[in-house]
């Protein structure tokens, strides 16, 4: 019974954290992109994810909401543990999410510091992002090794945020910022692929913890689908941004949806990774669980509210699908 | 001096809190001012109610950002600042949140962007529905934290194992004694605030000449409204005291400024309660009223602070907010019938009434913001009333983090705060659309002051 419960609370939370991950991960690294845009793109930047940004930052509200709710002892570890980097990703999201706003109502001055604070909350939050996930596959340890291995991923995370971000905007964009956006994808991808290379190696090679579950047989052998499809749909990605033909024809979703099934394939590789510890080699998900008469009245929402949520954010993204026009208040 | 990291954790947590109640208790209101806006239009066909939807929808998708963004802040303070609350009221606290984020968030973030953007890509009735279920989801989410801060006051329906709070009925958790009074109290603040704020604004852009007539049909809704809903709070807001006083006896003395336990209480108008001598100085009297209002019998009994040792609200904070929070209260109500009924007898309203609502534009912010201190603070030193202590559950930051951070959050929000009232000027200073729309069926009218945009 807790075991059933926790595995399906952390994988509720892994769900709410990976759409998080792909869906502010291109709000973000739009962020990113914007100082290297004209002016008129950049308001076509900021159009593209005007609609959608709001119920995307929400998905992190979810994860870190399971999280508290089903494993609060963890939770508050986790979390007083990486105290300043949070309240570094707290204020980064806060300028971020008010410049979205402050940006076309403070006038023609306003807009230009707005304009700087979108990119300077896009890019402390993503920093931050990655230190925390950094540490937290450290269990959570400060040490030389630790620090640098989570000052690694804090630097590859923008760079993946970016490539989604340029996968949303060949979806979205036409002309000049299609170009563009092909442009800074092919400059990102080199660096993205080496960080994510590296963090792969790193990770066993910093926990012995983690090594010890993926190299041993037979497990090995049934995990090497994960690292498989990553490449397969890196090599997707690599060759259809040189195939500006194929993405003129419009089949950029595909590089969008290949950046999302790595997403997806890296956590279930964290997932592996992790389970059934919460906090690695120190805290396991049960010993965390709350108590389940709380848990099952919690899964009654979950099983019927879940759903409903992703339904009407299909349905959303339907409603705005297409190219992003100009999307005014007026 | 040395930094108590709990004096400062609370004051961190207190001025996050202060900051994000400011939005969502006018994006709770100012939707459903919407959905009405919204509404009019539909049936009517007037074209000035969706000039006023689009001015508003504005003010709307900006206040309602820095609602949200502030709202994350305050979902990852419990971890950060007070992991011993989750740990040992998580059991209720995490559900009722959860609720909260499941039927309310993703509700009214997703339905948002049809709200703003959806003109030209959705029928009118699909835009009436989304703008319809934003206001649902802003007051599930009032309904969901509401009955959380609620079991805080006034806990039922649990069992206690090892200091852990274990849940043993969730109607009596989520609908317990407080609950309903503080709803109703907080729903009728977030209109009556959003009334005043939507009125005050209008009026200034009558005052500055870039007025139409949907500006004046809005001062209309919103001062007819705030006259009906001003004295239906008063008396919502009593029924509260009287829950109060049956359930936190402690706090009303610290209202009342009670410190015995005495027979036939005078009412306390002004004071300096005095936690030294334990007495009231400077105290202006009405005898007996306190007993008849809070039992209604001129010689009920109420208990006094001295009953509570160890256990009672800082006296002055609690008895001071609650006369800011009463005093503004009954200036809202003349203030909204004098409006009314100058907006009864004329068209449009005089620059004297205009003036008068304009400078009122924030009083439900003052109002509201008081309001949450005398309930809060009033709770303490129990985080939860009778079971935990504030103390207990703090996290163990240096003093020097976390002043740290708090400093950096009250310079933000400082910024945010001018950087919002910046915004809703500019907004507010351009010409109405009812203005120009007005203007340009009038051939040969002169073009308004300073061009379309």
């Amino acid at each position: 019974m807790e075991q059933a419960l926790a595995l399906i609370f952390m994988s509720v939370m892994g769900l709410a954290l990976l759409i998080y991950i792909i869906l502010d991960g291109y709000d973000l690294g739009i962020g990113i992109l914007l100082p290297l845009a004209e002016a008129d793109e950049k308001d076509m930047m900021i159009a593209s994810i005007g609609p959608f940004w709001d119920a995307n930052e929400t998905w992190i509200v979810l994860g870190v909401g399971v999280l508290l709710i089903a494993f609060p002892v963890a939770h508050g570890i986790i979390l007083t543990s990486l105290y300043l980097p949070v309240t570094l990703m707290l204020v980064a999201l806060i300028l971020r999410g008010v410049a979205f706003d402050f940006r076309v109502k403070a006038g023609t001055r306003g807009r230009r510091l707005w304009n700087r604070m979108f990119f300077i909350g896009s890019l402390l939050a993503s920093l931050a992002q990655g230190w925390m996930l950094g540490v937290f596959v450290m269990g959570l340890e400060y040490h030389a090794v630790s620090v640098w291995f989570a000052a690694g991923i804090a630097l590859a995370l923008p760079a993946f945020y970016v490539m989604l971000g340029c996968a949303w905007l060949i979806i979205k964009a036409e002309g000049a910022l299609f170009e563009k956006a092909i442009r800074w994808a092919r400059r990102t991808i080199v660096p993205a692929g080496i960080g994510l290379f590296l963090v792969s190696i790193a990770t066993p090679i910093a926990s012995s913890e983690i090594a010890a579950k993926w190299f041993s047989l037979p497990a090995g052998i049934g995990l090497l689908p994960i690292p498989l499809t990553t490449l397969l749909a890196f090599a997707t990605v690599a060759w259809l941004l040189w195939h500006e033909q194929a993405l003129k024809a419009g089949y950029g979703w595909i590089v969008f949806l290949a950046m999302a099934i790595i997403c997806l394939m890296c956590s279930l590789g964290l997932a592996y990774s992790i389970y059934p510890d919460i906090i690695i080699g120190k805290l396991e998900l049960v010993e965390s669980l709350a108590h389940p008469k709380s848990l099952q009245f919690v899964l009654v929402g979950v099983a019927i509210a879940v759903p409903m949520i992703l339904a009407y954010t299909v349905f959303i993204y339907r409603v705005f699908s297409g190219k992003a026009s100009e999307l005014s208040y007026e | 001096m040395e930094l108590d990291p709990f004096v400062l954790a609370r004051i961190q947590f207190a001025a996050n809190i202060s900051f994000h109640i400011l939005f969502p208790t006018i994006t709770i209101g100012l939707c459903w001012l919407l959905v009405f806006f919204r509404f009019r239009y539909t049936i009517t066909g007037d074209r000035n109610w969706e000039y006023a939807y689009d001015f508003w929808v504005r003010v709307f998708a900006l206040t309602f950002a820095l609602g949200v963004v502030s709202g994350i802040t305050m979902s990852f303070q419990f971890g950060t600042n007070w992991p011993g609350f989750m740990e040992r009221a998580g059991n209720v606290a995490g559900p009722l949140l959860g609720y909260e984020v499941l039927t309310a968030f993703f509700l009214e973030a997703s339905f948002l962007g049809i709200m703003l953007f959806g003109k030209g890509r959705v029928s009118n009735r699909l835009h009436l529905i989304s703008a319809s279920l934003v206001a649902v989801g802003t007051t599930f989410s009032a309904f969901w934290i509401l009955s959380l801060n609620s079991w805080m006051q006034t806990p039922t329906g649990f069992s206690l194992e090892d200091g852990v709070v274990l849940v043993e009925s969730w109607p009596e958790v989520i609908f317990n004694p407080s609950f309903p009074y503080r709803l109703a109290h907080m729903l009728l603040a977030s209109l009556i605030t959003t009334m005043f704020f939507v009125a005050g604004i209008s009026a200034w852009r009558a005052r500055k000449k870039v007025d139409g007539p949907a500006t004046w049909k809005v001062i209309r809704t919103c001062v007819f409204a705030a006259a009906v809903l001003t004295p239906v709070q008063a008396f919502v807001g009593d029924m509260h005291g009287l829950n109060t006083f049956e359930h936190q006896p402690a706090k009303i003395a610290a209202i009342e400024g009670v410190w015995e336990t005495e027979r036939g209480a005078p009412l306390t108008l002004f004071a300096w309660p005095d936690e030294e001598t334990r007495s009231n100085r400077f105290a202006i009297t009405v005898p007996k009223m306190a007993s008849w209002f809070l039992t209604h019998d001129f010689d009920g009994e109420i208990r006094g602070l001295n009953e509570f040792p160890d256990a009672h609200p800082p006296v002055a904070p609690v008895f001071w907010s609650f006369r800011v929070m009463v005093g503004m209260g009954l200036l809202m109500i003349l203030v909204s019938w004098w409006a009314a009924w100058s907006l009864k007898r004329n068209e449009r309203a005089g620059p004297r009434v205009l003036t008068a609502l304009s400078l009122m534009t924030f009083s439900g912010w003052i109002a509201v913001l008081a309001g949450w201190y005398v309930t809060e603070m009033g709770r303490q030193p129990w985080i939860v009333y009778g079971v935990i202590r504030t103390r207990e559950v703090v996290a163990e930051h240096g003093g020097g983090t976390v002043l740290a951070t708090l400093l950096v959050y009250l310079f933000l929000y400082a910024f945010l705060l001018v950087s919002y009232i910046l915004a809703l000027r500019y907004l507010s200073s351009k010409p109405a659309k009812s203005l120009l729309a007005g203007q340009q069926l009038v051939p040969g009218s002169p073009a308004p002051e300073g061009g379309t945009q």
